[in-house]
């Protein structure tokens, strides 16, 4: 079951990403008109519109980028370099 | 003892006594039934809150306290419990009985932890934990687990003996071992040693290395074990002890950002899931830090979701490691067709501890950062946001992405290998799963058991939904182009282990080298110049005794010789007469002197 379900949303890739691009559309929409910004913590967040779709896109480029370069700094190193 | 009272982890200790003598086809039943009876006991006794089990010995001048059930022992004592079940099930079909009876022991070492209430009980089960747990890493027979383990250990007896030096330093302070919240205006030493002690067990950096090196070289069944007890139980005896000390929100911090930055790149399943649980623990030391009465409720829940999910996610993981035998990402993937319940399980517990709504992370996770914001921490807020953001990249997306689709890196005999696990491990599985849903759905299950009953939040408000379906849509999208930065690499970072690691090393080279080498010279050094000198000496001595002392004595005697026969020549000569003569003069003048004198 959870095999033929993955294998038909793979077939359909094209689908299954035009649907997403509606839905999170359609989820954007009604947090910009929609939601009470009463609970916002910070000025922030009620006017910047989308403030946590920036913030996760910012959030994911600086966690993916500093973990290669801090790797890449000499942190990361062979398999068995413990072995030896 | 009271007698309602009966402490659950006698039932675990018992239990594991006598599991060596139940024999087929009575100890699957057996198994089940003993942690089952210690949650009922828990159950039991969470029913009567107060101060149960003090015993009293040396005249009454000392009392250790067995049972303190409050607000904050009940919720913790109750999930420890309920996971022992599920982990026990879940190791069901292992033929060892030595496995079963360490992992009782270490749910015992924690539960008795959870309800002792002074530092003498706390460290007994504290030591019984620790060296419980070595256990299941050592039963592992694969390579380099001895070695773990022997690490882990160690660098535990350091924390316990900190813990020691520091709650004896304090009862030499103030007389009292009873184990309560310190005071964070009034530090000592003595406080500082007890929180060091138990942040090791928390693995709040920079003592959190054995954390990763320990859980992925444990078995699979008792990896899922100690992904849930040593960091919670340390996290209850912070909230208990440190609650409000403004050192732990930074620590909870970097600790949260720090697993994340190191999950993000690591190659090994149960590494990265290892990495996940400091990045996890880091919100609860936080919540802990903060004090405030929704941030302790935040702690707790957050522990409780915690074990849940990160149970769960171990024991997917665990499916793959039973099945296929392979831990690394580069040595896996594409296995969906093969594993499809074990990566809807490990989808469960991804999408949980990625506080999807009504899974159980976002019913806990979002009352931390809440208490944050509201205590006007805002870059506290921001930051831990920040690594709920990674946290989805990697527990929710990275680690099913790598293991069940993309390209294929499995061998063929992998491939082969790979398919679902025994039914044991599925019902386990299922009843965490169910459980991660029941709490982020049926909000009053958890809510009711939190400490400060008088603190409500909402996790179902619009804007919170609103701020969760951003966050995860932008992740997802950002994984979509972002993925092969974060792809598969047959590398392993370095942490701070490196220095206790190769620091061994450096010991065993001092020791080798520097060491070996002065003990040489030395050797050398006694060879040329001791002997020699002794034997010089030796020979002096020698001809010293010889020409001297011989020389004065045989002088002495020679001279005594000499003399009598000098005497012998001229008084003996064999005439009587003459002799009678010498002898009657010497006699007469005798007997002159006697009488004149």
């Amino acid at each position: 079951m959870i095999v033929d379900l993955i294998d038909f949303l793979k077939k359909h890739q094209q689908a299954v990403q035009v649907y997403c691009i509606i839905a999170i559309a359609i989820m954007l929409v009604w947090s910009f008109l929609g939601v009470d910004t009463h609970h916002a913590h910070t000025w922030m967040e009620v006017h910047i519109p989308g403030f946590w779709s920036l913030f996760t896109l910012i959030s994911c480029v600086v966690l993916i980028y500093f973990s290669r370069w801090l790797g890449k700094s000499g942190i990361e190193t062979r398999e068995d370099y413990y072995d030896k | 003892m009271t007698n309602s009272f009966i402490h659950p982890s006698l039932i675990l200790i018992f239990g594991a006594f006598i599991l060596p003598f139940i024999r087929e086809p009575f100890r699957k039943l057996y198994l089940t039934m003993v942690p089952s009876l210690a949650l009922l006991a828990v159950v039991f006794i969470n029913m009567n809150p107060g101060v149960h089990g003090v015993v009293s010995f040396m005249g009454g001048d000392w009392t250790l306290t067995f049972g303190r059930v409050d607000s904050l022992s009940i919720i913790f004592g109750f999930i420890m419990a309920l996971m022992a079940v599920i982990g026990t099930f879940y190791g069901l079909h292992v033929k060892d009985n030595w496995q079963h009876i360490a992992a009782w022991f270490y749910v015992s070492g924690s539960l008795g932890a959870i309800y002792c209430g002074d530092y003498l009980v706390l460290f007994l089960f504290w030591e019984m934990m620790a060296f419980a747990s070595t256990f299941l890493i050592w039963f592992n027979k694969e390579k380099g687990a001895l070695a773990a383990g022997y690490r882990y250990l160690l660098v535990h007896t350091f924390g316990g003996v900190i813990l020691l030096l520091g709650f004896v330093l304090r009862y030499q302070a103030v007389g009292d071992l009873s184990f309560v919240q310190l005071d964070e205006q009034n530090t000592h030493l003595y406080t500082w040693l007890i929180m060091a002690g138990l942040m090791l067990n928390a693995a709040v950096p920079p003592l959190h290395s054995w954390l990763p090196d320990a859980y992925s070289k444990a078995t699979v069944t008792g990896a899922v074990f100690m992904c849930a007890f040593t960091t919670k139980t340390a996290i209850y005896t912070l909230a208990r002890a440190f609650a409000g000390f403004d050192i732990l929100i930074v620590l909870g911090v970097v600790m949260a950002v720090y697993g994340i930055v190191y999950a993000l790149r690591e190659n090994d399943i149960r590494r990265l899931l290892a990495w996940e649980i400091v990045s996890q623990v880091g919100y609860m030391v936080c919540g802990v830090g903060i004090g405030t009465a929704l941030a302790i409720n935040g702690t707790c829940a957050h522990a409780f979701a915690h074990i849940l999910y990160k149970g769960l996610l171990f024991m997917a993981a665990g499916a793959v490691v039973h099945a296929t035998g392979k831990t690394k990402f580069t040595e896996l993937g594409g296995l969906y067709k093969k594993m499809p319940n074990t990566l809807f399980f490990m989808v469960i517990g991804g999408i949980s501890v990625s506080a999807f709504p009504f899974f159980s992370g976002f019913v806990s996770k979002s009352m931390i950062i809440s208490a944050s914001f509201e205590s006007h921490l805002l870059w506290v807020g921001f930051l831990l946001t920040l690594v709920s953001v990674g946290t989805f990249l990697v527990a929710g997306l990275r680690l099913p992405y790598l293991i069940f689709f993309g390209e294929s890196r499995c061998s063929d005999e992998t491939l082969a290998k790979a398919e679902d696990p025994p039914w044991n491990m599925h019902m386990a599985m299922l009843a965490a799963a169910f459980l991660c849903f029941f709490v982020g759905t049926y909000l009053p299950f958890l809510y009711n058991m939190l400490p400060n009953p008088e603190v409500t939040y909402n996790p179902y408000g619009g804007y919170h939904l609103s701020e969760t379906f951003q966050i995860i849509a932008f992740t997802a999208i950002a994984f979509y182009f972002l993925k092969e930065k974060i792809g598969a690499k047959a590398t392993i970072s370095l942490d701070l282990d490196w220095f206790y690691r190769l620091g061994g090393r450096g010991f065993l080279w001092l020791a080798k080298n520097p060491i070996q080498w002065l003990d040489t010279m030395w050797g050398m050094a006694y060879r040329v110049v001791g002997l020699y000198t002794l034997m010089t000496t030796a020979k002096f001595w020698s001809w010293f005794d010889w020409h001297a002392i011989d020389g004065v004595v045989d002088g002495s005697a020679r001279c005594v010789r000499a003399i009598g026969q000098r005497v012998t020549v001229v008084l003996q000569r064999g005439q009587i007469q003459q002799t009678i003569y010498i002898s009657i003069t010497f006699a007469a003048i005798l007997l002159i002197s006697f009488v004149w004198l």
